[in-house]
């Protein structure tokens, strides 16, 4: 117990003791996520109305933007599987970074949800006993336990293996690995239940298929990936901690495989939709052309097709994917080509035209992107804090007793320090 | 657990300051799903709102806990031959149900839609110009037109008289179906099917997540994106806790065959205005009834038929 609380003051200690960057970092980060709370409080307010939606077209920005995080959290396990269940030296250095990132995603997400609801006020509704949880009707109830669930479930993971690290102990394997395997497992789930959300509605033709879940599946493990790499890009141009570039290889190759599938599936389904061209097909005709003149998806829908192609084409040519200068770039490409398509391009055009054929538009109100950015920045804080303390331990800079003197930490025993340092 | 869910009710309460709002007391933020609870305890919270209502709409409000009549299933048939589209049943059930209607968007809500069609018309020019174009044997045509369609209606219309000429009109709203994919979706089950047939929602059980929204394929269920800007001089004080009382911001509504007048012998407001008697309403297991009898001698069919929701609305033409 004792431990515990050491391991709480060190760790705090720790993660709020920074360069001038850092803090740079951090007072933009807090700047924008004031932006968030001023958005809640306006919600809170005057309600949604401060925002575009409207009672066509319901799901906005929010909705997309937790669609696409609980992307990102499922991505961390394209570090935990090839960690653990391939032994993947290099992945399983830096297993705990990937449960710090999904950590921070699911808390994304849920905030998320806090802006996208009419009454967050009445959240209690839905905690069992108290209030009712309509399972197992209903999908967003799903949603809710698998998200949970996997927050808690890396929450343990990670900072188990960090207290460990930190108490110079040993991992007991019996306690740790089956939540690792049942971790592993679960992340397909989080992404796969929160398609089941939107491709289980008849009244939605655009979203109701069966290729919905493994076409989250194939872009979350595409999109969660570029923001690990870019993450240790940073971590290992600002810290002390190495990331070997095997790790960082892996995931590439992970990406070029599930960016691959996600253009495969946006191909197979404009041909699907658009050879029939059925009045079923007009939210994807509207995406893609526009309807009635009205066409403010259009551009959208473009340039993520086109970032997502270069992207994938960046990947496919091995100098590219291993140049590690110009890897970030397919990175950043790939991200926001899937971040476009999973959001703005598959929430809203879901709602136009309407269920009896109206067709009108959506345009996200500046308190929406205010909000949005903030809630990034609140993630984002969140991770930079998460990561930091993650690597003070790594690294062996944060440990019990604090003397630097101390053996390195690390699974494998080998210091987690750059070669040349 | 209980000190969470004070805690979330004492941020609701502060951030709700103004007058109407600050007399909702903490009973009403605490209480339970309508359905789960006692007689005694839907009583108790059909009079509190009474009051705060008629304190802020400065008359005598009711609000009637009425529950289902056994032996009574409620059906509604609509002659869509009928119908001159003057659109009285839209503004009636306004009138009636007490929803908002302010002037910014997002303040008007309306739960009937009338979809005015194209006649359409096949003109004689059009017959040879098939596709595709310029390559050969032509394998379509282009002499088609929208009419029929039901899905190119458009309810926004102006017409300085009724019925146009060149339209036909389709009355749309909540289809009260048996086996509805909005109360699937609900996480807290706040909306559900009452035994004598209408779906209903509590609206103080209400989270505002609108999955229930997404989730019905004849788009009937409206968000009180903010509150329902109400005039007190035209707020109608005779109301039923699933029905017509004041909604609050950030729920769900929607159509619920006026259970304030239904359950209490009379026909919806739609109906009563229909100048044209197209709307009719009943009990579908008595056998006499007026939409019992429509059911047995005309042709009728359901709206999206093939998506099993198993509408209690029935079009029908003569």
């Amino acid at each position: 117990m004792g431990n515990l609380v050491n391991f709480t003051a060190d760790y705090t200690r720790y993660v709020v003791k920074g360069g001038k960057a850092y803090y740079t970092w951090l007072a933009v980060l807090a700047l924008l996520s004031a932006g968030a709370l001023y958005g809640f409080y306006l919600q809170n307010n005057e309600g949604l109305i401060v925002t575009g939606m409207t009672s066509q077209i319901h799901d906005g920005l929010y909705f997309a933007n937790l669609v696409f995080l609980v992307g990102v959290a499922a991505g961390a396990v394209t570090i935990v599987f090839p960690a653990y269940v391939y032994h993947h030296e290099g992945m399983h250095e830096v297993t705990v970074l990937g449960e710090m990132l999904a950590i921070s995603a699911v808390c994304m997400v849920m905030l998320f949800v806090f802006a996208h609801m009419g009454r967050p006020d009445r959240l209690w509704h839905m905690i069992p006993v108290i209030g009712i949880y309509n399972m197992p009707g209903s999908m967003l109830a799903w949603d809710v336990i698998v998200l949970t669930g996997y927050l808690i479930l890396n929450f343990i993971c990670g900072f188990y293996y960090l207290y460990v690290k930190y108490t110079g102990g040993k991992i007991n394997t019996k306690f740790f690995m089956p939540l690792v395997y049942i971790s592993i497992v679960w992340a397909l789930s989080i992404h796969t239940v929160t398609a089941f959300l939107i491709a289980t509605m008849p009244a939605r033709p655009m979203w109701h298929h069966s290729m919905m879940p493994i076409r989250f599946i194939a872009t979350a493990f595409a999109a969660g990936p570029c923001l690990i790499i870019l993450a240790f890009m940073i971590i290992r141009k600002n810290t002390k901690m190495w990331i070997q570039d095997s790790a960082i290889n892996l995931l590439a190759d992970i990406i070029t495989w599930c960016l691959g599938i996600a253009l495969f599936l946006t191909m197979s389904e404009i041909v699907v939709e658009l050879y029939a061209r059925t009045e079923h097909a007009n939210g994807l005709y509207y995406l893609m052309f526009g309807l009635h003149g009205l066409t403010s998806l259009v551009p959208w829908f473009w340039s993520s097709l086109v970032f997502m192609i270069v992207a994938f084409v960046m990947f496919l040519i091995p100098g590219v994917r291993r140049n590690f200068t110009l890897l970030p770039i397919a990175c950043v490409l790939a991200f926001v080509g899937i971040w476009i398509e999973k959001g703005m391009g598959l929430i809203v055009p879901g709602f136009i035209p309407s269920p009896i054929g109206e067709v009108t538009e959506y345009h996200p109100t500046l308190i929406e992107w205010v909000m949005t950015f903030g809630n990034w920045a609140i993630g984002f804080l969140i991770l930079t804090i998460l990561l930091k303390g993650a690597i003070g331990i790594l690294t062996g800079e944060l440990k019990l007793g604090g003397s630097q003197a101390a053996r390195p930490a690390g699974l494998s025993g080998r210091p987690h320090t750059a070669p040349s340092a | 657990m209980l000190g969470m869910s004070s805690l979330m009710g004492a941020a609701a309460l502060m951030t709700e300051s103004d007058d109407a709002k600050a007399n909702i007391t903490w009973a009403e933020t605490f209480q339970k799903n309508y359905r789960l609870m006692t007689p005694e305890e839907k009583a108790e919270a059909a009079a509190r709102l009474a009051l705060r209502y008629s304190a802020q709409y400065k008359k005598n409000v009711t609000v009637s806990t009425t529950e289902a009549a056994p032996g009574v299933l409620m059906g509604y048939a609509l002659n869509i031959r009928k119908c001159i589209g003057c659109r009285r049943c839209v503004h009636a059930c306004v009138e009636e149900n007490n929803q908002t209607r302010g002037t910014r968007a997002g303040e008007k809500i309306e739960w009937i839609q009338v979809l005015r069609m194209e006649r359409g018309e096949f003109a004689k020019e059009k017959m040879d110009q098939g596709y595709p174009e310029g390559l050969g044997i032509q394998v379509g045509g282009n002499a088609y037109t929208p009419a029929g369609q039901v899905l190119e209606g458009q309810y926004h219309y102006d017409p300085k008289a009724v019925p146009e000429k060149d339209a036909t009109y389709m009355p749309i709203a909540c289809m009260q179906c048996e086996k509805p994919p909005c109360v699937k979706v609900c996480p807290v089950r706040t909306t559900y099917r009452e035994a004598d047939g209408p779906v209903v929602i509590d609206y103080n059980w209400c989270i505002g997540c609108r999955m229930c929204m997404g989730a019905c394929p004849y788009w009937a269920r409206r968000i009180n994106l903010t509150t329902p800007v109400l005039p007190k001089e035209d707020m109608n004080p005779v109301t039923h806790y699933l029905g017509n009382r004041p909604r609050m911001r950030g729920v769900v509504e929607k159509c619920h065959w006026c259970l304030q007048r239904t359950r209490a012998g009379r026909y919806p407001a739609c109906v009563e205005v229909c100048p044209v008697g197209a709307r009719k309403f009943g009990n579908l297991l008595d056998p006499e009834s007026e939409v019992s009898l429509v059911l047995a001698r005309k042709n009728v069919f359901r709206l999206k038929a093939e998506l099993n929701t198993f509408p209690k609305f029935f079009y029908f033409y003569d």
